[in-house]
């Protein structure tokens, strides 16, 4: 039996509702449906898509890499300065995307403190490339994925792992077999939040990869320059994006996060 | 209790602050609107287009030392973004555009009652870092693949103004990044991550001895006109008027020219 929630939460709850949807529904009204087809087909669009998608799968696959080592590393050892480490990780979360771009450009441009050596050694210069996207997108979403995994490992039972361990097992095969297995519906809702942010990213795209069709303009870029000429197509590109990333998240929701 | 030093600390550098400004428009010729001082000016809100944003603020500043009781608040941006706020009932008194199309774009809805004065021109030029490391020498290297090159997006004024004079230089640029404003290109020199880009003379200017201005010919092809009118449902159309004629005065003509502006 459920019982009725009282009005002092139930009035702010409804706000709150409306305040997070009323924005997009609003979107939604002014969505010139009638252009839909003749925007949505013009090549710049698919390219971006396609472009967006690709980088912020890639930039998932990077911070799954990286991680999901790093939260194992804040959730199971003590490793000193534990606490401040985990407060710097997630520093990306909460700064400008804007100020990370900059960051990233100072540090990986191309006379940047390490950009100018791979410049000067390897001849690889990020900026302006899809590869400065991805950096740009992982940077600013694996904190979601760190804290996500962090969590779920901190909810773990480490008695199996304990157990595993007892048995013999090597302490990559407990990881391996015993860990990641336990925690991958945590792992799982990490990488979606992850892909989720990496897909909307712009501050840092556009600060650090620059704006080229095809190469680093992916849909967030390109809905902000569509507004300067053509908020019709604007919108389009906001409707398609935001279909994108709900029908992606719903998807996964159903199967990995249960409420 | 504990308040009162820093309330006196603060009261201090009030008064400095007061005195400081009430001294700065002995510097300035004194402007024919002094009269109007009389009748307090009150809050004067501008929108401006970004590239006015050092001459703007100066002038504005010039213009409270000058105009006691004037407050003037400045809301900077891209001239496409400020004309759409000005749409959508964003309450301004003036509006200084860095194009034409924008100023027509408020015009054209009825928020502008007069004529526009055009009252200052700007003009593109080759900007590249300190040094020069790409030895750019013109337009013709920016069709150059293996140097890096910034220029603004077709859709915002100097990516429009840069497709005119590639056109009257029968260049094909290889650009690198198409920037989303003046301003995110001139960054990308600054930080010597392209070689050369093309920006207004203003900006190159503003940037100091971090970059370095080319000029080139074809740069007469694409002139930028900056047209400046009062909004006709201004609260405070009076001021906005006041702050208009401050800056077609002869002392606004010489910070903007100054600054790297031409005049109309």
């Amino acid at each position: 039996m459920t019982r009725r929630p009282p009005l002092v939460l139930l009035l702010p709850a409804a706000v709150g509702v409306a305040f997070l949807l009323v924005p997009l529904l609003g979107m939604l009204l002014r969505t010139p449906w009638d252009r839909l087809g003749e925007l949505l087909s013009a090549p710049l669009v698919g390219q971006a898509l396609r472009l967006s998608l690709l980088c912020a799968s890639l930039a998932t696959l990077v911070c799954l890499l990286l991680g999901v080592p790093l939260a194992w590393l804040l959730a199971r050892t003590r490793v000193p300065g534990r606490g401040v480490l985990r407060a710097l990780v997630t520093v990306p979360m909460v700064l400008p995307p804007v100020v990370g771009g900059v960051a990233l450009l100072y540090v990986l441009g191309r006379r940047g403190l390490v950009g100018q050596y791979l410049d000067a050694w390897f001849g690889v210069s990020l900026p302006f490339t899809t590869a400065g996207v991805v950096v740009a997108e992982a940077f600013v979403a694996m904190p979601f994925l760190v804290v996500s995994v962090e969590g779920a490992l901190r909810g773990a039972d480490p008695r199996y792992e304990e157990a595993a361990a007892t048995l013999g097992a090597s302490r990559w095969t407990v990881f391996r077999r015993v860990t990641l297995p336990s925690v991958l519906p945590g792992v799982v809702a990490g990488a979606v939040l992850c892909w989720a942010r990496a897909l909307g990213e712009f501050g840092a795209t556009i600060t650090f990869a620059g704006n080229f069709p095809g190469r680093t303009a992916t849909m967030p870029l390109s809905v902000y320059l569509a507004l300067e000429t053509d908020p019709d197509a604007a919108i389009v590109l906001s409707v398609l994006l935001l279909v994108v990333s709900v029908a992606l998240l719903a998807a996964l929701r159903e199967r990995w996060i249960t409420a | 209790m504990r308040t009162r030093p820093r309330l006196r600390v603060l009261s201090a550098l009030s008064a400095t602050a007061l005195a400081l400004t009430g001294c700065a428009p002995s510097d300035a010729p004194a402007p024919a609107e002094s009269g109007s001082a009389a009748t307090p000016l009150g809050e004067i809100t501008v929108f401006a287009a970004a590239s006015l944003n050092e001459t703007f603020t100066r002038l504005g500043e010039e213009f409270e030392a000058a105009n006691p009781g004037s407050k003037v608040t400045f809301n900077f941006g891209g001239s496409s973004g400020l004309a759409q706020q000005l749409g959508q009932g964003a309450p301004a008194d003036l509006f200084a555009s860095a194009a034409p199309a924008n100023m027509k774009q408020v015009t054209d809805t009825g928020l502008v009652t007069d004529t526009p004065t055009t009252f200052v021109r700007n003009r593109l030029q080759i900007a590249v870092p300190k040094g020069n490391p790409g030895r750019i020498t013109g337009l013709a290297d920016f069709g150059e693949d293996d140097l890096k090159i910034a220029l603004c997006a077709e859709q915002v004024p100097c990516g429009a103004a840069s497709k005119k004079v590639f056109e009257a230089a029968a260049v094909t640029p290889k650009a690198d990044t198409l920037e989303q404003d003046v301003k995110a290109v001139l960054t990308k020199v600054r930080l010597g991550e392209v070689d050369a880009a093309l920006v207004y003379r203003t900006d190159v200017q503003a940037a100091g001895a971090e970059v370095e201005g080319i000029t080139f010919a074809e740069a007469d092809e694409a002139v930028n006109d900056y047209p400046i009118a009062v909004l006709a449902k201004a609260p405070n159309a009076a001021g906005g008027r006041a702050f208009q004629e401050y800056v077609l005065s002869e002392s606004g003509k010489k910070v903007l020219s100054a600054a790297g502006f031409d005049a109309p």
